[in-house]
């Protein structure tokens, strides 16, 4: 009971998610259409502004005008190159963010010890905003992938960290007495019982480090002009071609929402078969 | 002074349509204490909420001194079965028991004499200070009675206040109750599962069919007051009736009149 | 396994909580000193020592610099988050109380919360030029709005409905049962929100400053990159981790005054 309080109080602290809840309920046809007129309204709306000359045409393309664009991007390598590009530093980045924080999250987590010792570097570390480390990357790894890597690796690395760290300390303990009363070698336990309730927290936390690792991966491209969306969007920008701006922007709006899509669904995936989320649902 | 007056309520529509409540017509008079019972899941709870307002019924009305009720009326408390849900657990036990009393309108003084008898009514002078969740269940559940009382309501609806505390703190409570009905003048209606506890308390007490519900049998009690947990329930009047009520519910359990029925509520 | 005497498990539990409050002074001081050795061995231009750094700091932070560049990278921060908080709170009570409404928000939602903030940066300059200094406050709003607008919805979701129902029972009107009920059962997941965009807020403030700015710890960052100033420019990003630092251990002090219930009811409940 009491670690459980020091538990929840050390989850305020770190800002945890609790993994979201999974509410599995299937559209209406009237709420689709609903949502559907929502999606249309707002681009009407955009059109609109632009076409009245509420603001400036020059300043904001209008909506047919900047998907129109976005389509003859669509046709040129060009876009599909800086597209590929921004994805690998994304990828390279979460996937390393991955290898790190999730062995070293539970190691920290299934020791107080060391979880202790820790805490106040990682404290401290954690809530740098990553974009601060921006110039010291060019004066060291320059304007390359590996700047990029760095960055998205970083970001990603924090949520994912603490999101382990709390996923192992929260296994049942209780389950974990039992498995010892039983003679499990404490290998075996992290195996059986200590991932498998910690996956669904792990999960969480990619979901939230795959938009931290885009945002990052972009911010390098703009800021240090890495070749990639955000290199793009850094030309358009100079060049005054607000057209190719607005229609790199939206495309790159596109690639976030993609991606919380898919780590969303991972995440439900894992929560599925969670023994506490399987009792909920009966 | 209540009125339920063919009283219906169905969930869904089409195939999917759930009668919840079939028909129920009863009337409470003017301080009277009326408990109801019935099967569990024959929808004593929905029954309550529409009584109370809360829940727009299907079929039928509730009309509380002639008046039909279509919104919580002003003159009616409603205390529900989970103390630990109803109590805001951000506010002090006093807090808890002002909140009905805020949009009232009454002086800053007049309205802390309420709350303060409120709580001296159920013993809770004290512990106006704490927040609910300092105190145990049954204190808890005092607090939402003091709520209730604060409020002034000439009628007190009560959704099985007592089923989730212990039977010692169950039997004080109940005494409570009577003696809280007695002081504050309070006609009662109050939603049990518990036999014994409908004929300790009740002027009359309401069997429930089980779902589609409807009134079985309307039992009244004429056990002496002021009544006591020894001396009334060694009554062989009291053995009587609650065999009488035990009976009446469990042929109401024994012959059901569609198992997919139970299963839906 | 014998169970220890008494005496002697309180011992090494002793021992124990000693040892562990000596290895957390002990790991980042460690650190620290770690970082100073290797900076004065390697005498790379880019990493200058700790020492330096730390004269340096003071040398511009305490306090000569200070009102020109903190103070504005402050307030930029502070209107910011307020902004973002009011709004979210605002937009997300209604959204949580009315399904038709938040199906309505939805798309739209789901879609700023998952652009790279940075994206929008100079789209943000071409179209709030006009509001100058105010173009890095309305960056930093719209986008720490989000973790207070979704934990809002959360939070209003996931109130009891028993609540409510008490609330409406006792004639509470629609807006005295928002601000009576719906707003304080809902806070803890709220202050939540508002911790995440607060340090949101400290990364958006950077990245504004950054692309334009002629003022602020961002802009002081990115000067001395370009003129090579490394001793300057290590100082602004200490200056940064420890401004992250400080407004989140400031927050978490905030919480636990108005969270103080939260905790105790969440302790008392049974598990």
């Amino acid at each position: 009971m009491a670690n459980a309080v020091d538990a929840a109080a050390s989850a305020a602290r770190t800002e945890v998610e609790r993994p979201a809840e999974t509410r599995h309920r299937r559209f209406r046809p009237i709420e689709l259409l609903v949502f559907v007129t929502s999606i249309a309204s707002a681009f009407l709306f955009w059109e609109l502004i632009s076409r009245t000359g509420t603001v400036s045409q020059q300043d904001v393309p209008a909506m047919s005008t900047t998907v129109k664009e976005l389509w003859s991007l669509m046709q040129t390598s060009g876009f599909w190159g800086a597209f590929a590009r921004t994805v690998r530093g994304w990828a390279l980045g979460l996937g390393l963010a991955t290898l790190l924080a999730v062995p070293i999250g539970i190691l920290l987590g299934s020791s107080e010890f060391a979880s202790g010792a820790f805490r106040v570097p990682i404290e401290f570390l954690r809530p740098i905003p990553s974009a601060a480390l921006i110039p010291l990357l060019f004066l060291t790894l320059g304007t390359s992938l590996k700047s990029e890597v760095f960055l998205a690796t970083f970001g990603a690395f924090w949520p994912l960290l603490v999101q382990t760290m709390y996923g192992v300390r929260d296994v049942d303990p209780v389950a974990i007495e039992t498995a010892r009363a039983y003679g499990v070698g404490s290998f075996e336990r992290l195996y059986r019982i200590t991932l498998p309730s910690a996956v669904p927290y792990i999960a969480t936390g990619l979901r939230i480090s795959s938009n931290v690792a885009l945002i990052l991966a972009f911010t390098a491209e703009l800021f240090m002009g890495i070749p990639g969306l955000g290199q793009k969007v850094n030309y358009a920008q100079a060049f005054g071609l607000n057209e190719q701006l607005f229609a790199y922007a939206l495309a790159t709006g596109f690639l976030g929402v993609a991606i919380h899509l898919v780590f969303t669904a991972v995440e439900r995936r894992a929560l599925k078969w969670h023994p506490s989320q399987r009792s909920a649902e009966t | 002074m209540l009125e339920i007056r063919d009283l219906g309520k169905t969930y869904g529509v089409g195939a999917k349509e759930t009668h919840a409540v079939a028909e129920i017509s009863f009337e409470v008079a003017d301080g009277e204490f009326v408990t109801v019972v019935g099967p569990s899941g024959c929808g004593k709870t929905t029954l309550l909420k529409c009584v109370a307002g809360l829940l727009p019924p299907t079929r039928g009305q509730v009309f509380l001194r002639g008046r039909a009720v279509t919104k919580p009326p002003e003159e009616l408390a409603l205390v529900f079965q989970d103390y630990s849900r109803s109590l805001m657990p951000w506010a002090s036990v006093r807090n808890n028991v002002l909140l009905p009393l805020r949009h009232k309108k009454l002086g800053r003084s007049e309205r802390a004499a309420l709350v303060e008898d409120a709580l001296a009514a159920v013993d809770l002078t004290r512990f106006g200070d704490h927040y609910p969740w300092q105190l145990s269940g049954g204190m808890q559940q005092r607090v939402a009675i003091a709520r209730a009382l604060a409020y002034q309501p000439t009628i007190l609806l009560m959704d099985e206040p007592f089923a989730s505390v212990d039977a010692q703190t169950r039997g004080d409570l109940e005494d409570l109750i009577l003696r809280v009905w007695d002081e504050y003048g309070v006609t009662i209606v109050f939603v049990t599962h518990d036999i014994d506890e409908s004929v300790y308390l009740a002027d009359r007490v309401v069997v429930l069919t089980h779902s589609p519900t409807e009134v079985k049998e309307i039992v009244p009690v004429q056990l002496r007051r002021p009544r006591d947990q020894l001396v009334t329930k060694e009554l062989p009047e009291f053995t009587q009736l609650r065999g009488h009520v035990y009976r009446l519910i469990k042929r109401e359990l024994k012959a059901p009149e569609d198992e997919t029925d139970l299963a839906t509520v | 396994m014998a169970p220890l005497p008494a005496e002697r498990r309180d011992l090494s539990r002793r021992t124990y909580r000693t040892l562990k409050i000596a290895a957390e002074i002990a790991v980042p001081l460690a650190l620290l000193a770690a970082w100073q050795l290797w900076t004065t061995h390697a005498s790379d231009p880019n990493f200058p020592r700790l020492s330096t750094i730390l004269v340096e700091f003071r040398k511009m932070w305490l306090f000569s610099q200070f009102g020109t560049h903190v103070v504005p990278s402050l307030e930029r921060i502070g209107l910011g988050f307020v902004i973002a908080v009011v709004a979210g709170i605002l937009i997300g009570i209604p959204l949580g109380l009315s399904r038709w409404a938040r199906l309505w928000a939805l798309p739209h939602i789901e879609y700023w919360r998952a652009v790279p903030p940075p994206a929008l940066l100079p789209i943000s300059v071409i179209l709030l030029h006009s509001i100058g200094n105010r173009q890095k406050v309305a960056f930093i709003a719209f986008f720490c709005m989000f973790p207070v607008l979704l934990n809002t919805i959360d939070g209003v979701r996931g109130i009891d409905p028993t609540l409510v129902e008490t609330g409406r029972s006792y004639g509470l009107g629609r807006l005295e049962r928002v601000w009576r009920i719906v707003l304080p059962a809902a806070l803890p997941q709220i202050v939540a929100g508002m911790r995440n965009s607060l340090s949101l807020a400290v990364i958006t403030m950077v990245l504004a400053e950054y692309f334009s700015s002629s003022s602020g710890v961002g802009y002081v960052l990115l000067i001395s990159k370009n003129t090579f100033q490394l001793a300057p420019m290590w100082a602004a990003i200490v200056l940064i981790g420890l401004l992250g630092y400080l407004l989140n251990l400031l927050f978490i002090l905030f919480e636990r005054r108005l969270l103080a219930w939260h905790r105790g009811w969440r302790a008392s409940a049974p598990a």
